[in-house]
């Protein structure tokens, strides 16, 4: 292999524009909340980035409040079009602040500069420019002539994506007439706080949307709170079963999407260094702090031994380190507790007698970061086979035949997500339709569009984002046909 | 046509007659008229009837409950109709495994095929009508014209959802203009192993309602019939089994919803609820017990009116969305990173 050098490309920290102080944003206002100030550090480098103030039960109480009397007074009364102009302002408002959003979200969650500048920041742009479209054409979006709104959206979401999951979240509760309290992740509160002035700036009504920080007890007061009619989460399945129990037999529409352990599946006759790309793609964007990442490789196994040469070559080229690099690959792991799960998970591959290859590229001194890893030996009883890292750990196992790639991807109670790589035409449409995830990706992974729905089967959640389906996850499906409709909860 | 009193069941099996010659009473008895107590012979000159044995229906047989146990259905007006099995866990259990079985080939089959399966079923209900019509006379206690109004909506109900099958996937499905060179669509799949509770009072026309939507799309029933009026729903798997719906898509047990609904409920094989059927604290617990596998939970927002043109809800809340994308155009060749 030729070594490239790289210099140092770093984007301008000052570009972020980050406060030394973060409020909420409830009601229209930027507010202290009662819940106490808490640092919110940069994981790559372990330095207090800004304090943010969060909020208590009694705020969340304010917010569900300010959301209820805009729903009342404003939102569900205003024309379709006029709520999709201001969804078109905040697409606007959040392409025109891009710059500053991806330096703000890199240095908060620690993922690659190129990542938050390339996917995040302007996938979040599209989403809300997308569902802006369908503010006044919901009775074209199948579920009746006159679909209704629900209300109060509750809404939580993780620290993968705290940008483009807000925007996944609010845009479409937005457009079809609900106004929102969302709660972002602990670690991650900043990008949503710009997003914040993005929506004051674009004239959003008071109390449409309120933001309120804080744990996850903050989360579980506001989906268990009675002036909330609508639940969507986002993160793990444990807590994604927590809030479906605890929701049972109120009538609250809830819509989850949890995790994920997809299998990527390498057919032998596959494009192999397209194969090698995908393959990086899949587990190792976003430090693999994804909940569709492909994190079991399925390859058959004549070609198994070129297919792991060429991937651990190409994993050896990946840049980790300052995430503010253009030129890195590999961030920074988002909390110093995520970085303990995934060395312990990964120590629980060695102990099961998986082999362990780690690439030699350098890691910083400071800073939360774990190399890229691949386990090969890996049979799937193993837990890095059955559960969800959540970090740049690839497990890999081997298949002979279709039908045994297919039940090996398939054993899993999760169902997010699925990769297929081969030329052949029919063995994509039907290793497609056989799997049992929500996503499939052929000849490509890690692939996200506003306009085309996402979620999972089985325990990855139920409800979909983006596309028309997702918007069932904020209307009143109701038929107004005849009496016999319930809610899919 | 005479007035008809509830207790007197076999005319009104008489008036539809023509369609199908009547089959007696709810257990088979002479069509004499006098019959009080259905099942109970009081003519001399009338053979001795042959009574049904009241079985569950699982994966296209017809079992007694492996715990050997009955209880009694009595009609409207007390009177003993038959012994119905109740079902135990065991036997709940068996259904899911029947209907994991049954789904790999119900799901792939076309819909076009599904569409005359479920055509087929209307078409046996149909031809038996007469004997649907005295069970729900004798059962529920309904008067002669409208259980033959119930069993006509529900031949209805049917054919409504026959011909939803090859609907679906252009309904609910789509192509998406993604922004990149990619080919994306998003096409309705079914989502499993659907456990559901018949409504307790429509003991005909709730039972079909629930199935009908949960098995056009592709998914496999397992059904808890109603406790108190389970003869409708026993009747219907002989329907059922003679319509060319494959063993096992089916499944239907009569007994205890609350003895039944927990095992259920709490099946890593079962992945979704229909609760329609059951209400209260019971409904509660069933719908958390649903999320220990985040199934997936259809709870109708008030009683259903199933006389009523039925919408999507009912078909929408057994469906996953899958999602597949694929490069286009000479850009694939590019390759498939982002890197």
């Amino acid at each position: 292999m030729p070594v490239w050098e790289y210099a140092p490309a770093p984007e301008s920290a000052a570009i972020g524009r980050i406060k030394s102080r973060y409020q909420m944003f409830v009601g229209g206002r930027f507010v202290d909340g009662r819940g106490g100030d808490v640092p919110t550090i940069n994981p790559a480098t372990e330095e207090e980035l800004a304090t943010v103030s969060w909020a208590s039960t009694d705020d969340v109480d304010d917010a569900v409040r300010a959301a209820r009397a805009a729903y009342d007074t404003v939102w569900s009364k205003m024309s379709g079009l006029d709520r999709g102009k201001y969804l078109f302002r905040i697409a606007r408002g959040i392409a025109e602040r891009a710059r500053e959003l991806a330096v703000v979200e890199t240095m908060d969650n620690g993922k690659p500069i190129k990542e938050s500048r390339d996917a995040d920041v302007p996938t979040a742009a599209a989403h809300f420019f997308y569902h802006a479209g369908w503010a006044d054409k919901l009775a074209h979006a199948g579920f009746g002539p006159h679909p209704k709104s629900l209300g109060v959206a509750g809404q939580v979401i993780p620290w993968n994506f705290p940008l483009l999951m807000a925007a996944w979240k609010i845009a479409p509760a937005l457009a079809a007439g609900n106004t929102v309290v969302i709660k972002p992740a602990e670690s991650t509160p900043l990008s949503i706080l710009v997003l914040a002035e993005i929506m004051a700036d674009a004239g959003l009504p008071d109390g449409v949307v309120n933001i309120v920080t804080g744990a996850g007890d903050i989360g579980s007061y506001l989906v268990n709170h009675p002036g909330v009619d609508k639940v969507a989460f986002t993160g793990s399945t444990a807590v994604g079963k927590k809030i479906q129990t605890a929701l049972a037999g109120t009538g609250k529409k809830v819509t989850l999407e949890l995790g994920g352990k997809a299998a990527n599946i390498v057919f032998d006759d596959a494009p192999v260094d397209q194969a090698v790309e995908g393959i990086v793609n899949g587990v190792y964007f976003n430090q693999g702090h994804v909940c569709c990442a492909g994190t079991r490789l399925l390859v058959q196994e004549s070609v198994a031994d070129e297919v792991i040469g060429k991937l651990q070559d190409r994993i050896a080229t990946l840049r980790l380190g300052d995430p503010m690099d253009k030129n890195t690959d590999i961030g920074a792991i988002n909390s110093a507790q995520q970085l303990s799960k995934i060395t312990e998970l990964s120590a629980v591959g060695d102990e099961e007698g998986a082999q362990r290859w780690t690439s030699p590229c350098p890691v910083p001194d400071k800073g939360f970061f774990f190399p890229p890893t691949v386990f090969t030996n890996v049979s799937q009883s193993m837990r890095i086979a059955r559960e969800e890292i959540f970090g740049p750990v690839l497990s890999v196992l081997t298949f002979r035949t279709p039908d045994e790639a297919v039940a090996k991807a398939n054993n899993t109670p999760y169902g997010l997500s699925a990769g297929i790589w081969t030329e052949k035409g029919s063995r994509i449409l039907g290793m497609a339709a056989a799997m049992r995830a929500g996503v499939v990706w052929a000849n490509t992974f890690n692939r996200f569009d506003p306009t085309a729905a996402f979620g999972g089967y089985k325990e990855s959640g139920f409800g979909r984002e983006g596309g028309r389906s997702g918007l069932a996850a904020y209307l009143d499906t109701d038929d107004e046909t005849g009496s016999d409709e319930g809610t899919a909860a | 046509m005479a007035p008809r009193t509830t207790s007197k069941p076999a005319p009104a099996a008489a008036t539809r007659a023509k369609a199908a010659p009547a089959k007696g009473t709810v257990a088979g008895s002479a069509t004499s008229g006098n019959d009080v107590t259905p099942g109970r012979a009081t003519s001399t000159a009338s053979p001795v009837p042959v009574l049904k044995t009241y079985k569950l229906f699982i994966g296209g047989k017809f079992p007694r409950s492996e715990s050997g146990r009955t209880y009694p259905v009595r009609g409207a007006s007390g009177q003993f109709l038959a012994n119905a099995a109740q079902a135990s866990r065991k036997d709940a259990r068996d259904a899911v495994v029947a209907a994991r079985k049954a789904f790999g080939p119900w799901s792939a089959a076309t819909a076009y095929n599904r569409g005359q399966v479920v055509y087929r079923i209307a078409e046996m209900l149909q031809g038996r009508c007469a004997e649907f019509v005295e069970l729900l006379v004798a059962g529920e206690g309904a008067k002669p014209k409208a259980a033959a109004a119930t069993v006509d909506a529900a031949i209805d109900r049917l054919v409504h959802y026959a011909g939803w099958t090859d609907k679906i996937a252009a309904v609910f499905g789509s192509s998406n203009p993604v922004a990149g060179p990619f080919f994306s669509f998003s096409t309705p799949e079914p989502t499993g192993v659907v456990a559901a509770f018949a409504p307790q009072q429509d003991s005909l026309l709730g039972l079909v309602s629930v199935i009908a939507p949960i098995v056009c799309s592709g998914n496999t029933a397992v059904v808890v019939a109603s406790q108190a009026f389970p003869l409708p729903a026993v009747t219907l798997s002989e329907v059922l089994a003679t319509s060319d719906v494959p063993g096992g898509v089916v499944n239907i047990l009569t007994g205890d919803a609350a003895e039944m609904g927990t095992h259920l409920a709490a099946h890593a094989d079962v992945n979704a609820l229909d609760l329609t059927g059951v209400d209260g604290d019971l409904r509660t617990a069933l719908a958390r017990d649903a999320a220990g596998t985040v199934k997936r939970v259809y709870v109708p927002k008030q009683q259903p009116d199933f006389t009523r043109t039925p919408g999507t809800a009912r078909l929408r809340a057994f469906l996953e969305t899958k999602t597949v994308w694929h490069p286009t155009g000479a850009v694939s060749l590019a390759g498939g990173s982002s890197y």
